[in-house]
């Protein structure tokens, strides 16, 4: 077994950030150390905390972390911010408001840019959990980039999902129905100490009412105000039931298979794409197919077809 | 493969002063490079877990109350102390000249007075990154 793995397995601070780093730079040498470490992985309980920018997010994962060690359990928190599509680069503030984990040795925090990722997450999103779980830690979260209708792919990752909602949107929850609003494992209605926050709680209660109308567990709804730590404890046993739940019920064998399933698609999404725009071999020709389209001597779907026919030659 | 330059900014000890740090912040991420802000009254200790957990190849100081001296070098030292070789210290604030070749022997590989374009920094790291 490979020295940074074995590192990685027994809880190495630095050699855990350093695996992160070979993942997200597609470095082949994170391949090698996945794969040992894949075996030991399975074991920490994922939660994904989505919400639109500014529902406090992080405050309420720094929270739930504080809440989560006083049972003895360890962290790992990967805290996803918006990579520039212009310059590639980020800035990723979310450690601001969870600085008071940082010296605790059972937390873990990462910031992670999407990378050129779509649907709120970083593309290097499955390792880090793989990563973290291998490495011992009881619970993960997961923080999305600050969402709108449609970054729903938390779910694929995540155990359980929480949708962070604030006092406020007013009718703009109506149109949330068809995008975030469905996802949602547990509702937090946060900031709960802000006017409108009845009239909130009762806009997602009628949507709950319709969307589990013939489903065996209804979506819980948890008011919380995270500065002052208020509805976390009870948001915790939420979680706890959500979690026994899914093992009663055996959705967490598909939860996970979910998961693994769209972490393969993306280990083969990027490496196609890296082999098509990326490789020599093949960027001159996809270059030249371009230019053909510009000036309308080919279509994009026939395009498309040579080089599909080229890979598979 | 790509390695991108991640970038730790912190704001040391009680100085409230942030819009600077900001600045260079946003003039990093604009040349392409990953920023992890941390904010305002970082101990050493929480600037180095901070940049260990991160995986950054650059910490950026910045600090207009005078402390440089101190805080600065507390965050080279403890580097040392745990042999982390591989990222490089730069600062920035109100710091005399005279203190520069003091700050630079003690492990600050770059100090950035007040004035100083924003591509001078960007410029700087490009060239001194270790990986």
């Amino acid at each position: 077994m490979n020295e940074i793995s074995s590192k990685v397995l027994k809880g190495d601070s630095r050699s855990i950030a350093r695996l992160i780093t070979l993942s997200e730079n597609n470095d082949p040498k994170a391949k090698m150390i996945m794969k040992d470490i894949h075996p030991y992985t399975g074991n920490a309980h994922v939660i994904g905390i989505t919400g639109v920018m500014g529902s406090g997010k992080s405050t309420l994962i720094s929270e739930l972390s504080r809440a989560y060690r006083e049972q003895g359990k360890t962290i790992g928190i990967i805290a996803i911010d918006p990579t520039s599509p212009f310059s590639g680069g980020a800035l990723l503030g979310d450690r601001i408001r969870m600085m008071e984990l940082t010296m605790d040795k059972g937390v873990f925090i990462r910031s992670l840019g999407t990378r050129g990722m779509l649907g709120g997450l970083a593309s290097s999103v499955y390792d880090v959990v793989e990563i973290f779980d291998a490495s011992g830690k009881d619970i993960i979260f997961v923080e999305t980039v600050g969402v709108g209708q449609a970054e729903v792919d938390i779910i694929k990752i995540a155990d359980t999902t929480l949708v962070i909602i604030v006092p406020g949107l007013g009718d703009s929850i109506q149109t949330l129905k068809a995008g975030i609003m469905e996802i949602a494992d547990i509702y937090v209605v946060n900031k709960a100490d802000r006017d409108g926050v009845e009239q909130t709680v009762a806009e997602v209660q009628s949507l709950v009412d319709i969307v589990c109308s013939d489903k065996e567990r209804k979506t819980p709804i948890i008011q919380t105000i995270s500065k002052e730590s208020k509805g976390i404890t009870e948001l915790i046993n939420e979680i706890e039931k959500h979690k026994n739940f899914l093992i009663e019920t055996k959705e967490l064998q598909k939860n996970r298979r979910v998961r693994y399933e769209s972490e393969l698609v993306e280990i083969i999404r990027k490496r196609l794409m890296n082999l098509i725009f990326d490789e020599s071999k093949f960027k001159d020709k996809v270059e030249l197919l371009i230019n053909k389209i510009s000036q309308k001597e080919i279509d994009p779907y026939s395009a498309a077809d040579e080089i599909i026919g080229k890979i598979l030659k | 493969m790509e390695h991108r330059i991640r970038v730790l900014v912190a704001k040391p000890g009680l100085d409230g002063h942030d819009r600077g740090a900001k600045i260079v912040a946003r003039a990093l991420r604009d040349a392409g490079m990953e920023v992890i802000y941390t904010g305002l009254h970082q101990t050493a200790e929480m600037i180095v877990e901070s940049a260990i957990q991160e995986d950054v190849d650059v910490i950026g100081l910045s600090l207009l109350s005078g402390a440089h001296m101190t805080l600065f070098i507390d965050v080279a030292d403890l580097l040392k102390k745990k042999k982390i070789s591989d990222v490089i210290v730069i600062g920035g604030g109100i710091i005399p000249k005279k203190d520069v070749p003091k700050l630079k022997r003690a492990g600050i590989s770059g100090v950035f007075g007040p004035g100083t374009p924003c591509e001078d920094i960007v410029d700087f790291i490009q060239k001194n990154v270790k990986r």
